[in-house]
């Protein structure tokens, strides 16, 4: 981790801001107006990306977190902080960016549609987690307790979305299918949304590798700290 | 494993400061959803009333039996005992199991009272929904109590940790008690049914197998 | 030469770069007794969790018995007494011995939890609950706890913290005995007087590091002040002027 963080920590902003730049050109200047929805379906192309980072901090924070209590290295406990902090992030601007374009789709700013359920769930998760983290200090037993709600949380997500899926299911759809999955109708826009992905995927990795060294500076301060201090 | 269950049911019959103050939380989370509903109840309201003082009274019951632990550095005392901590994790969640049903069968009749809801033919399935809620819901508790009672602000936290995680088993066990204190039918419920057991069985073993990580030193 | 009992070799605990116990080489043998001196914080409580198996090292190697797998079954062998009591203050003090017999299989439990209760000279409050009891009883039921399973190898924290001068000096004999009847022993205390009254052997930690050892005979106490005085002094002053 080290060693990638050496090489592609300063280089992937050279990747990501132009990438981001020409995502921007694209969501305006060349994918067509979407029929129905208009203007607004636009926000989708942040949306959905923003989506697919929240749920890739998920699945690093439980790897991390796994490997943490097998290995108990403070490495993977740092990778694991510094993925939940950023998937909160994305979780939020997803549940931002969902409602002003719910509000003249669909009407209302909110639905209790599975998705949205899933995803605000989800957003209490690693609420509950960075909270943890924050009440409990930085010892390595907070550490520990990370990691096991790391884990817990991922393994209830498959139960999360077959009950939201069920609960939503029983009652009569208000809504139609939802644009963004396979509804695309012109090429140019799903070569937009993958492109505007990928660039968030790389932001996500700049943004973890460059809060990990944040991290581990602060550990070696700690450290350095108290080897001229002992308590 | 079974002296841990037996000395912690033994000083709970002794103070009887546990069950006592759940039951009457209980009954006052079912009062407070009376106040808000005072129209004719339906059965989704009654529900959603036996599940919220269920989860409640709960939440702070879970905690108890580990602040029990707190006191003397107890805790300390069982992990330096020769058993493997899986059992502590057993013995304190069935321990929690044992005082929620106490909880259930206190809060389960008042809600029929309450709201006049009548699901006499269907008791046995009632029974199986609050049990595989109860089980499922002890075993989230009790992994997170020992958490929270080892850090700070821990009255917030835990309900903070427990809520988001069972809220799949929170929708089943409110959707599968609506149908049998309304009209549904057993066969309704069944999927509901399964996703409580389904919960049941990831949450144990995720506590069986990571509450060593908890109580460790 | 007795069997080692505790074998050390650069033992240590950390999280991230933030070590608790560095590189610790340490041989205690059976029938041993030996004090742990050191100021807040110089990983004595740590060293005794790690001989107690409840903490895992990070760095080193660690047998306890000769047995270089710590399986939770050598916790029979050992009694440990911590910083707080162990014991459920709801409960009275045969429940609580008769849980802790449970807990490590104790043969005979009850004619086992009523000879603790006489060495530690408890016997008429057996049916009390321990909340009514003094620190000094609290402390003589913590240790009859600790002894209950009549281990190999005791360790102490802090035993004499908190106690009266009779207190004290009823604990020390009881301790002695322990060591006379062949029972190895590790304490940690801030009383130089009191430690070195119980051991024959000394260590002095300080920032997680053993700074000084006794070798095979302890000087006096008023010797050992001095010494300690030399080896810890001085980073004390570098706390101190934070």
């Amino acid at each position: 981790m080290k060693r990638l963080g050496s090489w592609a920590g300063p280089g992937l902003p050279w990747i990501v801001g132009p990438g981001m730049l020409g995502a921007l050109y694209l969501i305006f200047m060349v994918v067509p107006t979407e029929r129905v929805q208009g203007i607004v379906q636009r926000i989708f192309y942040f949306h959905v990306p923003a989506a697919w980072a929240a749920f890739l901090g998920f699945v690093v924070v439980s790897v991390a977190s796994a490997l943490f209590l097998w290995s108990g290295r403070a490495a993977y406990d740092r990778v694991a902080r510094a993925a939940a902090e950023l998937g909160m992030i994305f979780c939020t601007l997803v549940l931002l960016t969902g409602p002003i374009w719910a509000r003249p789709i669909w009407g209302a700013w909110w639905t209790w549609d599975p998705r949205l359920t899933m995803t605000v769930i989800l957003w209490t998760i690693y609420a509950a987690y960075l909270l943890l983290r924050s009440f409990g200090g930085a010892d390595e037993a907070v550490a520990r307790y990370a990691a096991v709600l790391g884990i817990v949380g991922a393994l209830d997500i498959p139960l999360i979305m077959i009950s939201v899926r069920l609960w939503r299911g029983m009652h009569p759809s208000v809504i139609g299918a939802r644009p963004g999955e396979g509804g695309l109708a012109d090429p140019s826009m799903r070569f937009t949304l993958f492109y505007t992905g990928l660039c968030f995927v790389l932001l996500f990795v700049w943004m973890l590798l460059v809060r990990l060294r944040v991290l581990r500076v602060e550990d070696e301060i700690e450290a350095i700290h108290r080897r001229i201090h002992p308590a | 494993m079974l002296a841990i269950l037996a000395k912690d049911l033994r000083i709970e019959l002794r103070t009887r400061e546990g069950v006592s103050s759940l039951a009457v939380l209980g009954l006052l989370v079912l009062l407070v959803f009376q106040f808000a509903f005072p129209e004719r109840p339906t059965p989704e309201a009654a529900a959603a009333a036996l599940w919220l003082a269920f989860v409640l009274a709960g939440t702070i019951g879970a905690q108890r039996t580990f602040l029990l632990e707190r006191e003397n550095a107890c805790m300390h005392g069982l992990v330096t005992a020769p058993l493997d901590p899986a059992m502590i994790f057993v013995a304190k969640m069935l321990g929690n199991v044992v005082i929620l049903t106490v909880l259930q069968f206190l809060v389960v009749p008042l809600t029929v009272v309450f709201f006049d809801v009548a699901p006499t033919s269907r008791l046995g399935w009632l029974a199986v929904v609050c049990f595989l809620g109860n089980v499922g819901f002890s075993a989230v508790t009790t992994l997170f109590a020992a958490i929270s009672v080892r850090i700070r602000a821990r009255e917030v936290m835990l309900p903070l940790l427990v809520l988001p995680l069972v809220s799949p088993l929170l929708i089943a066990a409110v959707q599968a008690s609506a149908r049998l204190l309304g009209d549904g039918s057993a066969a309704e419920v069944s999927v509901w049914i399964q996703v409580l057991a389904a919960f049941d069985v990831i949450f144990a073993a995720a506590g069986w197998l990571l509450f060593e990580y908890v109580v460790r030193e | 030469m007795a069997p080692p009992v505790i074998e050390a070799i650069r033992l240590g605990r950390g999280f991230g770069s933030v070590r608790a116990l560095g590189a610790l080489d340490l041989v205690v043998r059976a029938g041993d007794s030996l004090a742990i001196f050191g100021p807040n914080g110089a990983g004595k409580t740590t060293l005794l969790k790690l001989l107690a198996t409840v903490l895992a090292p990070t760095d080193g190697t660690l047998r306890l018995f000769g047995e270089p797998e710590l399986r939770p079954e050598l916790r029979r062998r050992i009694g440990m007494l911590g910083h707080g009591s162990f014991l459920y203050g709801d409960l009275t003090a045969a429940e609580n011995l008769r849980f802790y017999a449970a807990l490590f299989g104790v043969e005979n439990a009850e004619r086992r939890v009523a000879e603790m209760l006489a060495e530690v000279r408890l016997t008429a409050w057996r049916d009390r609950p321990v909340r009514t009891f003094s620190r000094g009883m609290e402390q003589r039921l913590a240790l009859a706890r600790a002894f209950l399973h009549a281990p190999d190898l005791l360790l102490l924290d802090e035993p004499f913290s908190g106690l009266d001068p009779q207190a004290v000096l009823h604990l020390q004999e009881i301790l002695t005995r322990a060591h006379r009847q062949g029972k190895t022993i590790v304490l940690t205390t801030h009383d130089i007087e009191s430690g070195l009254e119980v051991c024959d052997r000394a260590v002095i930690l300080c920032g997680g590091r053993m700074v000084w050892h006794s070798g095979r005979s302890v000087p006096a106490p008023s010797e050992m002040v001095k010494i300690y005085q030399r080896e810890v002094g001085e980073s004390h002053v570098g706390a101190d002027s934070r």
